[in-house]
Parts: structure tokens; sequence; C-alpha cells
């Protein structure tokens, strides 16, 4: 198969994600809100002081923003699973493993792009602001692509499975630990002045790696669940 | 030419058939009948190579398929007894989607006309698939074969909730497929009205 019908069709799988996303808007944003929420919890439960809120922002924001990817991971591929789309996907000229890059893809610009966009407004929430917050930003822009890719693998994993959705939060949340402490860990490095630099680079090295290995995970996970 | 040697299949415990040996010939049919629980499905699965037999394998012109892998893909249109219809597209959308993804994109004008030919009307074309009934979904799933080009259909009880006069226009499609010279393997539990040169049975024991 040569290159441009491999781009078509993973193009193809983006386009049908994006355009079932505009249908159904109500489900995407519920994880934005979500994260708005869980954010927004913090400062009414720990209390106004902004030294405390400080301490703890950039931590509470990527938990956050983890548990909301977490909540929107059922959403990649148990409704093709279910519909009988993933048998398609997985029969076609192209690797499987391209086209899961494509739904990956399409699952961060539905649900991990809004929480990179809106991070500035929770950050000041949190009293951060000036580099610390572009560091914020800039480290979930690198983290949260990784959280899809990791995520993908779980939720591929736990396909046919009952209660998959506790099942994939035990599998996936481990996993998620590294990003958690490089990204949390750039933040609060700026904003103790010794820069973040360090903890970006790692957050840049996961990506590399769970974009080039998280695709082969997921699409034998796939077929072994579709076997 | 598909041809099975010495397949074997087990589900679970129990054991589906074993030893199983069939060829399809180029322009011929081969209609898998047998009672429910048989493991038809599973042998139209194992055909489309989803499922890996458990002895044996399956050739596409002397070839396994698990060695041709996407090749063998590119030969095939497998349509599941799942409709794979996103309730929130329209007809359109989804067939559109559908042959894109299978590497065979149509046009908006080309999937017009295949949903016509299995007698979807226009209005319907940009309705949300949810509103569909059960076969009308399904025959918005079987338009894919008025856009196939693929020389081998894998069907899995492609006329369940099909009206009789849906059966007969698929039935007609299927028969210029094989008089093309294309190949076709149907699990059903209705007589397929071919030709009875073009058509061979495989009764599965259960």
């Amino acid at each position: 198969m040569n290159r441009s019908s491999m781009w078509e069709a993973v193009s193809g799988v983006v386009k049908r994600d994006l355009l079932l996303a505009m249908r159904r808007r109500s489900d995407a944003a519920m994880s934005v809100f979500f994260l708005v929420i869980v954010a927004s919890l913090f400062p009414l439960g720990v209390g106004p002081e902004p030294a405390v809120l400080k301490t703890i922002g950039p931590g509470v924001l990527w938990v956050a923003a983890l548990l909301a990817c977490l909540l929107s991971l059922s959403r990649v591929f148990t409704a093709d699973y279910v519909d009988g789309a993933l048998e398609q996907m997985v029969l076609v000229p192209q690797p499987l493993a391209v086209l899961v890059a494509g739904k990956v893809f399409a699952h961060w610009l539905i649900s991990g792009l809004p929480v990179v966009l809106l991070s500035p407004l929770l950050g000041l929430q949190f009293g951060l602001d000036g580099e610390p917050l572009g560091v914020l930003v800039l480290s979930l822009l690198l983290g949260t692509p990784t959280l899809s890719m990791i995520g993908a693998i779980g939720a591929a994993l736990v396909l046919g499975v009952r209660g998959s959705g506790l099942l994939v939060a035990l599998l996936v949340l481990p996993l998620y630990v590294p990003v958690l402490i490089f990204g949390a860990g750039a933040v609060t490095g700026s904003m103790a002045g010794v820069g973040g630099e360090a903890n970006l680079s790692l957050l840049g090295a996961s990506l590399v790696l769970s974009l080039f290995l998280a695709p082969w995970a997921t699409a034998a996970a796939i077929r072994i669940a579709l076997e | 030419m598909l041809q099975a040697v010495g397949l074997s299949c087990r589900r679970g415990e129990r054991r589906l058939f074993s030893n199983l040996n069939v060829k399809v010939e180029p322009g011929t049919l081969l209609a898998v009948v047998g009672e429910n629980g048989s493991g038809k499905t599973s042998l139209l699965r194992i055909f489309s190579s989803l499922l890996p037999p458990e002895e044996g394998s399956v050739l596409w012109d002397g070839q396994d398929i698990h060695q041709l892998k996407e090749l063998y893909a590119g030969q095939l249109t497998y349509l599941g007894h799942l409709n794979g219809i996103k309730d929130d597209l329209t007809p359109l959308e989804n067939l559109m989607s559908a042959t894109s993804l299978a590497g065979e994109p149509c046009s908006n004008k080309g999937a017009k006309e295949a949903l016509e030919a299995i007698g979807l009307k226009r209005p319907i074309h940009h309705l949300p698939s949810k509103v569909l009934s059960q076969g009308q979904k399904r025959r918005v799933t079987l338009a894919r074969l008025w856009l196939s080009t693929r020389p081998l259909w894998l069907l899995d009880e492609p006329f369940t909730s099909l009206d009789a006069a849906s059966t007969s226009v698929v039935t007609q499609r299927l028969l210029t497929h094989v008089q093309r010279g294309g190949l076709a393997v149907l699990v059903t539990h209705q007589e397929v009205a071919l030709p009875a040169e073009r058509l061979q049975h495989l009764r599965l024991a259960g």
C-alpha cells in the first residue's frame, strides 16, 4: 500500500472521530467541565491562603488533567467495538497501529487540547503567573498526548470486559505516575527558580517513546479483544 | 481462490469443527449453513483473519493469509453481523467513512448511487442513522457491496432484517459479483437464489 492511501485512511479516521465528537458535543465538554470543577474544589477545601494554593497548584492541576483524560478514555474504542466499526478497522490494507495513532490523535484533540487551552485560566486560580504559568501550559502540551497514548493501551486491553471503567483506571494510573512527576515537577521547578527545562525534556522524551511504542501495543490489544 | 486446509476451531471448551477442508473457486459462492452456534460466524471470522484457527490454515491463491496480512486485507470486503453504523452520522457519511477506511474511497455521487441501488431513497441519505429501522441500517452497510471492487466478499447473514425486495436486490448483486469472477462466502439461514453451478453449500454439524 502506498503512502497516500495510508494518509487518506488515517485522515479519514481522524475526520470521522472529530465529526462524531461534533455531533455529541456534550460528551466532549464533560471532561473539560470535570477538570474545571475538580480544580475549583481544591481552593474551596484547602482554604484561600495564596501561599498554600501556589504550592499545591501544579500538582492539583496535573492530577485533575490526568483524571479528565482517564474519564474520556472509554470513548476511544468502546463504541467502535460495540457497533463493529473496530472489526472493519482491523481488516484494512493499512497497518492497524497507524490507524490507532490517528484515533488517539483525535482523542487528544477532543479531550486533551481543551485542557491545555484552559490551563492558564485554572493556573491563575492557584496564583500561578509569569514563567511558571507558561511552563504549566507547555508541560500539559507535552504531557497530555502521552496520557492519551498510554491510556489507549489500557482502553484497548479492557475492551469487552465488564466494569471496564474502574479496571482501566487501575491499569493506567500507575503508568501515568512518571508523566505526573515530570509535569508537576517542571512547574514547581520553575517556581523555585531552578527552571523546568530538565523535566520538560523528560516529558518530551516520554512523548516520543509513547508515540513510538503505544500504537503497536494498542493494536496488539485490539486484535486480542476481537478474537 | 480461497482454500481452507484442515481447519479446527474451538471456542472455550467446545470444539466447533475440526479438520475442515473447503475450496472456493473464482466465480462461485460458498453458502455456510447450520444451526445456531455451529460455528458459522467463527468460520467466517477465521476466513477474514480476525480469528486465528486452532489448527490448519486458510490459503489465498496458495499463500497463508496470516503471512499475507495487509495484502490479504486488500482483497477483502468483510461485513460482519454488526453493522458498524454510527447513530450520529447520516447514512451517506457512514457509507463514505466506511469505504475510505477500507481504502476504496468513493465520491459523494457514488455513495448516493449505491444507497439508491439498495433502495434507500434520497431524503433518507441525510437523516441521522439513529432514526433508521434495523433493516434500513443493514442496507446502509450492504450498500458497500455496490462500491467494492475487491474479489473476495465475506458476508455474515446479509439478509437478516431485509425485506423480500431488498433480499432479491442483494442476491442480484451477488450474482453480478460471481459472474465477474469474484468469490463470496456467505453465512446464511436462507436459501440463496443463485444458479446451482455457482453455488456451493457447506453444512456445519454443530
